[in-house]
């Protein structure tokens, strides 16, 4: 597998470089301790967003720091979660001493590594809430296993939450807002090949030509169910039959069409035109649709369906100013 | 150091001689046997991590443990509790993923159970700390033998502790093993369901180097007079 790197080993801060040669207006990088900060933090009078995990999903968590959106990312190695150390002093730099909430996604690693930080982050003064995203569907959630993945339901979350900290909100409500959030929304995903780690240079899993991979996460593992290959319109159909039956929405969603890498974006929005079709036909009203690869999993192909359930007031906070590397509106 | 074995009522049978004395560079010595064999099978770990996980426990290990062997040569404290504690805030700084939290705690916590103020410590405290550290494992991961993970090498290996380091490394490397036909329950091994049923758990494979490594240096200890 060809791919456009270096060396393997140095694949993660040679990306830290290439975001901070390109965003000196919005980030400080401290490419050695993996730390990425919002330029003009502390911000005085605003709780702080900090979240992490590990590398490879880029635009997510990185992507998403600047006003409006989280105060610290903490890049891992390649799939793998970052260390506590890195939480607790991007905690530190970004607590104005409102309190830091922290964003995690429902992996074995990444809820150990951020419970550890919240602890030490806690001892050394710093007030910690924490939200764990389990958005993804595919995985059920009988304790016979680690539980459902946190998936493209963490954007919805890093967004919102993000503009409650932006307007004032204290921590209890910006951690109310984030767990409102996650608690309305559900993933789901499909990979139509798998994705090479650097590391590896080739394939984490075997998908024929002919054939492809119902409700998959964002490592390149294998999904809940492998079918022939199908058209745009019967995967729509398909991803949004899992989510909406899990979620069943009684008001206007938000809709994220995602894309997982390596799909254009010409697919993805032919894709979005399904799954609009598809809500359409059972009558669930999209109120705002992102379409981007903003979750993805290195050169994976295929595409994932977020839907939160927004009220007005999410709605509000969805729509809020934001600018950030890789999300920008309204400044 | 010298006393009688038969005196030492403590003592496990097949405990290194001086069993009332495991000192600070014994555990250095069993770190530094663990970090060789992390090292040395560090492919094997990533290929069963790769059936059934993300393909990176070998690497993970690898350069956690790299890093106690150098922390513990630059400035290796004076206590066996010490010398564990400072590696287990080693391991959770420098593995990541869920490997190093659980075995930073499984250090940390026997060190922690050590103390660090005794300069040796009796082979029954040393069995009794290692099998509070595995406890704290069971704690922090929310899981139990059986679950297809470090602990099913990791359990069996305290509980035959007491006996002799010897058994010990029995009961780790037959846990291993044990875990081929289990379905993971925890980490992301059980996302995959039964998926997983076939494969040996990389997390008890780990495990089994650590338990064999102390074993060996528990034989060497033995075996070497003077110790």
């Amino acid at each position: 597998m060809k791919m456009l790197i270096n060396v393997p080993e140095r694949v993660v801060a040679d990306a830290l470089r290439g975001l901070a040669a390109a965003h000196p207006d919005l980030l400080t990088v401290d490419v050695e301790r993996r730390i990425v900060v919002r330029r003009d933090a502390p911000v005085a009078g605003k709780v702080a967003l900090l979240s992490g995990g590990g590398s490879g999903h880029e635009p997510l968590h990185a992507g998403f720091v600047g006003p409006g959106m989280l105060d610290a990312a903490c890049p891992g190695e390649v799939f793998t979660s970052p260390v506590p150390d890195q939480m607790v002093r991007a905690a530190a730099a970004v607590d104005s001493g409102e309190g830091v909430l922290f964003v995690v996604k429902n992996y074995t690693g990444d809820v150990l590594n951020f419970t550890m930080a919240a602890e030490l982050a806690e001892d050394e003064g710093v007030q910690v809430s924490t939200v764990v995203l389990r958005d993804d569907v595919a995985v059920s959630e009988d304790g016979e296993s680690a539980g459902r993945r946190g998936t493209g339901g963490t954007l919805f979350v890093e967004k919102i939450a993000g503009a409650a900290a932006e307007e004032g909100a204290p921590l209890v409500r910006v951690a109310s807002v984030a767990r409102r959030v996650a608690e309305s929304t559900r993933s789901f995903g499909v990979a139509l090949s798998a994705c090479s780690t650097p590391a590896r240079g080739a394939p984490t899993f075997d998908l024929p030509p002919g054939e492809l991979e119902l409700g998959i996460g964002i490592h390149g593992e294998p999904g809940r169910e492998r079918r022939p290959m199908m058209t745009s319109g019967e995967i729509a159909d398909a991803a949004v039959a899992a989510v909406v039956e899990d979620l069943r929405p009684d008001s206007p969603v938000l809709l994220l069409v995602n894309g997982m890498g390596a799909t254009p974006l010409l697919e993805l929005y032919g894709f979005a035109a399904e799954v609009h079709r598809v809500l359409a036909e059972r009558r669930v009203a999209v109120a705002r649709t992102l379409v981007g690869n903003y979750v993805t999993s290195l050169d994976m192909a295929g595409c994932s369906v977020t839907l939160c359930q927004a009220d007005e007031e999410l709605l509000r906070l969805w729509d809020a100013p934001v600018r950030t590397a890789a999300l920008r509106r309204g400044r | 150091m010298e006393r009688d074995r038969a005196q030492d009522g403590g003592a496990p049978a097949g405990a290194p001689r001086g069993a009332a004395g495991l000192d600070a560079d014994f555990v250095v010595r069993w770190l530094t046997a663990a970090a060789a064999a992390v090292d040395r099978e560090a492919d094997r770990l990533t290929e069963l991590d790769a059936a059934i996980g993300d393909a990176d426990h070998g690497a993970n290990m690898r350069r956690g443990f790299r890093a106690v062997t150098g922390t513990l040569a630059e400035d290796p404290p004076a206590t066996p509790g010490a010398v564990l504690a400072l590696a287990g805030r080693t391991l959770v700084s420098t593995v990541g993923g869920a490997s190093g939290p659980l075995y930073g705690t499984l250090l940390r916590r026997t060190g922690g159970e050590l103390g660090t103020e005794a300069p040796r410590v009796s082979s029954a405290e040393f069995a009794a700390a290692l099998a509070a550290g595995v406890a704290a494992v069971g704690a922090l991961g929310g899981s139990a033998p059986g679950d297809k993970t470090m602990l099913d090498a990791l359990v069996p290996a305290a509980e035959a502790l007491p006996e002799s380091f010897d058994a010990a490394r029995r009961a780790a490397v037959a846990g291993a093993l044990a875990t081929v036909p289990l379905r993971a329950r925890r980490g992301r091994a059980s996302l995959l369901g039964d998926r997983s049923i076939g494969h040996q758990d990389p997390g008890a494979a780990s495990a089994a180097l650590l338990v064999t490594a102390l074993a060996e240096t528990a034989a060497e200890a033995a075996g070497s007079p003077d110790d």
